[in-house]
């Protein structure tokens, strides 16, 4: 318990340092944000005047602690360009990203693990030559290249989805999962290939120490030694690689929406960066990094509840 | 006295590399019900590979064996893998040289205890088994048993675990205990204790020990047999008065000779 | 030196990965030396009457949508991929190892504040944060270049601090400091010379991210602006003709898979050397 409070304050300070990070860079960039919102055609008194009711005025530390006050609120500022909030824009694409990076790491488990074991138990055979060679050469394929390969594959000589045909999850929910698998499934495939070559040579290692000879001492099978004794401890650095990945994928997601044409938050991300529209962009940076932050101390929490040598004291 | 363990012409080769490499050579191993064998000899000598094999654990494909280990009636050698398996632990059981990592660190101690009758007596209900194996700990001296069953491994000290993993290799109540170096990783106090411990286990339980060690002191304390292997081979055997009194071969005196005896008066060698 | 030669020469009949890993490189390597030289065309020269063809003996990759040639284009681009990946990689190696070392080694109030800037640094996916940067300093490949190198010094960062903290209580250390050795010769003359291995390992594995990162941010229109070639762009400009005419957007494609997949063999080789 000590351990855990610990962690979450060390969190909360990293996402302080975060938000001071962020906010610093979208504010020292030069240009006034009140000229930008008003257009370069606006008379001086109106811009001094939205300056005012902006509060541009004061100071830097007053501007930080009203943006993060506002942030935690649940208010993240108005949009330059359609002068909206930007949580109006930005709430309803959520759950599409976030769908996303979570489809992509459930099957980044659900395939990874049984392949792991599979390479592992036929260790220097044919099968797991073979396979080792594919993962390298999947390790290789950037995601939205994949993307683009999956949707030339399933899309346009199998026929199983239709490009570009997204249908949102207001309209449908079966066709949003079924049109969200091929995109995630783009995403994993990588992340498959690095937690498959992990998983194997955390298997092979736990299998030659003493206690898993031990366990053979009592009569267990190798199925039983594998399932009952040496997966458990294979698994130990695997989930921490598993966390960092689930964050690298709510990332990866920004490239593979492009490729799937998703109109998530990636697109918003996208037009707001070329668009300058800063309040934005710092929302979204800020959002994707509270996830990543948060998953991290899952991962950390998670971890120590798998390997009770650290344990949860101290 | 009943034989129920005969080994005989046990022949052990490694291919890792160019040459083949002997790893033991002509073993001849008779134990009796009840009786205490030791195994004695330096390190490289063949002793614990011939225990691993009685144990049924020398898997390895680059590696020949040949001979007979004869065990109610069936060679274990030969026999196929499942019947094998049917021995180890219930009939057979063995014990490492290193207590700290031979339990598993992600499991708790009383899962690893009733391990074996979880194995082979599926009939036996889970409270059973938990009763069983909390009342093994406790037989093996482990105070506060009730609470030990809940711990893990890290949570022990080496002596401690060494007598978990005593009760988890005695909860089928075997006929066999190899016992492999069982003290070499611990402390002297607790030494004597563990070797006090596999007696009172000889002692009630009945149950033949081969205890395999390279310190002949200790196994004096314990067997009434010893065999002295060198190289891989069998160099002498015999009961243990007779070995230590009248050692016929060269490297058996050296062995006791090596044993530290306390001389009085002579300060040389303490610190 | 010989006995060097002999290694290596033993491994390449041997060593499976690493014989790919060398035939791979050497290959995208030729690709790009050449290109330096001689392209078969100028990579933003068009041709109205050649568009979107298929791979043709004038053409071993066909053209784009706008009749420019396909092989011409890679090899440009891939020059501007592994000149990007390259300098990445330096920038996140030098201030990482500089700013792992120093507060590896000194410790402290400082330590503590960089680290935490570091972690929160780390927090970003490196992707994320060159987009935060882009779109501060603006679109074009030395933004981009900058962005990536900034994004990689956290990492580097943290493996040489993790490295430093083990060596600083070695013996040799100790010996060097009792003999009155100054930190800063401390440092890099007797610590960093003896984590060049994990280093080395960490590069490899750097470039091959930097090569992916930048051909994803390429992808998104980050980097090198028409009509310049880059790898990523030009396999999302080719993604709408991809039905019609496949080799415009698997041409591109591929030549990144080899660069990583001859990288990342050469790893893998060097992983089990013989």
């Amino acid at each position: 318990m000590k351990y855990i409070i610990k962690k979450l304050f060390m969190m909360i300070v990293t996402l302080l340092v975060v938000s001071i990070c962020v906010f610093l860079a979208f504010n020292i960039i030069p240009g006034d944000p009140a000229l930008r919102m008003l257009g370069t055609e606006a008379s001086p008194e109106l811009v001094e005047q939205t300056r005012q009711e902006m509060g541009l005025n004061d100071p830097l530390p007053v501007r930080y602690g009203r943006w993060l006050f506002g942030f935690v609120q649940g208010d993240f500022g108005t949009s330059y360009n359609y002068k909206i909030p930007v949580k109006d824009m930005v709430i309803s694409k959520v759950p599409i990203t976030l769908t996303m990076a979570v489809m992509a790491f459930l099957l980044t488990i659900l395939i990874s693990i049984p392949l792991g074991i599979l390479t592992a138990r036929h260790e220097g055979g044919l099968l797991d030559r073979i396979l080792m060679v594919t993962d390298q050469i999947v390790m290789s394929i950037p995601p939205f290249f994949s993307g683009i390969l999956i949707t030339l594959i399933f899309g346009m000589v199998l026929r199983l989805f239709t490009p570009g045909g997204f249908t949102n999850y207001t309209v449908d929910v079966g066709k949003f999962i079924r049109y969200l698998f091929f995109p995630s499934l783009a995403i994993a495939l990588p992340k498959v290939a690095m937690t498959v070559k992990m998983l194997r040579g955390s298997l092979l290692d736990e299998s030659m120490k003493d206690y898993a000879r031990t366990a053979y001492s009592r009569g267990n099978n190798t199925n039983g030694v594998l399932y009952r004794h040496v997966l458990k401890n294979a698994m130990i650095p695997v989930i921490t690689f598993l966390g960092m990945a689930l964050a690298d994928m709510v990332a990866g997601s920004i490239v593979i929406e492009q490729v799937f044409s998703i109109p998530g938050i990636s697109r918003i991300l996208m037009t707001s960066i070329s668009n300058r529209d800063y309040p934005v962009v710092e929302a979204i940076i800020m959002g994707i990094a509270m996830i990543v932050i948060s998953v991290n101390f899952l991962v950390d929490v998670v971890y120590r509840i798998v390997d009770p040598r650290i344990g949860l004291e101290e | 006295m009943e034989i129920i363990l005969d080994v005989t012409d046990l022949h052990i080769e490694f291919h890792d590399h160019d040459q083949p490499e002997v790893a033991v050579e002509d073993f001849d191993l008779m134990l009796g019900e009840g009786e205490i064998v030791g195994i004695v000899g330096e390190s490289g000598s063949g002793k614990s590979m011939s225990a691993l094999a009685i144990a049924g654990l020398l898997n390895r494909k680059s590696l020949t064996k040949s001979g007979r280990i004869m065990f109610d009636g069936t060679d274990l050698l030969t026999c196929d893998r499942k019947k094998l398996r049917s021995y180890q632990g219930d009939e057979i059981s063995i014990i490492f040289q290193e207590p700290m990592t031979s339990l598993n660190p992600v499991k708790r101690i009383g899962w690893q205890v009733e391990e074996s009758l979880y194995i082979h007596h599926r009939e036996i209900s889970k409270e059973d088994r938990r009763k069983r194996a909390v009342e093994m700990l406790g037989s093996v001296g482990l105070a506060d048993a009730e609470n030990v069953y809940y711990m893990y491994p890290h949570e022990l000290s080496g002596g401690m675990r060494q007598r978990v993993m005593i009760a988890a290799a005695m909860i089928g109540n075997p006929k066999i205990l190899i016992a492999d170096e069982p003290t070499t990783a611990l402390d002297v106090t607790v030494q004597a204790q563990i070797v006090e411990l596999l007696k009172k286990i000889n002692r009630e339980r009945n149950t033949s020990i081969i205890f395999i060690s390279h310190d002949l002191s200790l196994v004096s304390q314990l067997c009434q047999r010893v065999i002295v292997m060198q190289h891989g081979n069998i160099v002498e055997s015999g009961r243990c008065s007779d070995i230590f009194s009248r050692p016929r071969h060269l490297y058996t005196k050296r062995l006791i000779a090596a044993i530290p005896r306390i001389d009085l008066g002579d300060d040389k060698d303490r610190r | 030196m010989n006995s060097y030669k002999k290694a290596i020469h033993k491994n390449f009949k041997e060593n499976t990965f690493f014989r790919w890993g060398c035939i791979i490189t050497v290959l995208i390597l030729l690709l790009v030396v050449v290109g330096l030289f001689w392209m078969p065309y100028e990579p933003t020269a068009m041709n109205a009457a050649e568009k979107l063809k298929g791979i043709s003996l004038r053409h071993p990759m066909g053209t784009d949508n706008m009749g420019r040639d396909v092989l011409s284009r890679v090899m440009y681009g891939s020059r501007i991929t592994l000149l990007i990946a390259a300098g990445t990689v330096a920038i996140g190696t030098v201030a990482g190892t500089i700013i792992g070392a120093l507060t590896g080694y000194f410790g402290g109030m400082l330590d503590e504040i960089i680290m935490r800037i570091i972690d929160a640094l780390f927090a970003f996916p490196s992707i994320l944060l060159a987009l935060v940067i882009v779109s501060i300093f603006g679109i074009g490949w030395i933004q981009l270049l900058l962005a990536l190198g900034i994004a990689f010094v956290p990492s580097f960062a943290r493996i040489v601090r993790g490295e430093v903290l083990r060596c600083r209580n070695m013996d040799y250390v100790e010996n060097a400091r009792l003999q009155g050795v100054s930190d800063f010769r401390m440092i890099f003359v007797h610590i960093l010379p003896n984590i060049r291995g994990v280093l080395m390992s960490s590069i490899l594995i750097g470039f091959n991210n930097a090569v992916l990162a930048e051909a994803g941010l390429s992808y998104l229109g980050i980097g090198s602006q028409p009509p310049y070639a880059s790898l990523g762009k030009m396999l999302s400009d080719a993604q709408q003709y991809m039905f019609g005419n496949p080799s415009y957007v698997l041409c591109p494609g591929i030549v990144i898979v080899l660069m990583v997949l001859g990288f990342s063999f050469l790893g893998e080789g060097i992983s089990r050397w013989k």
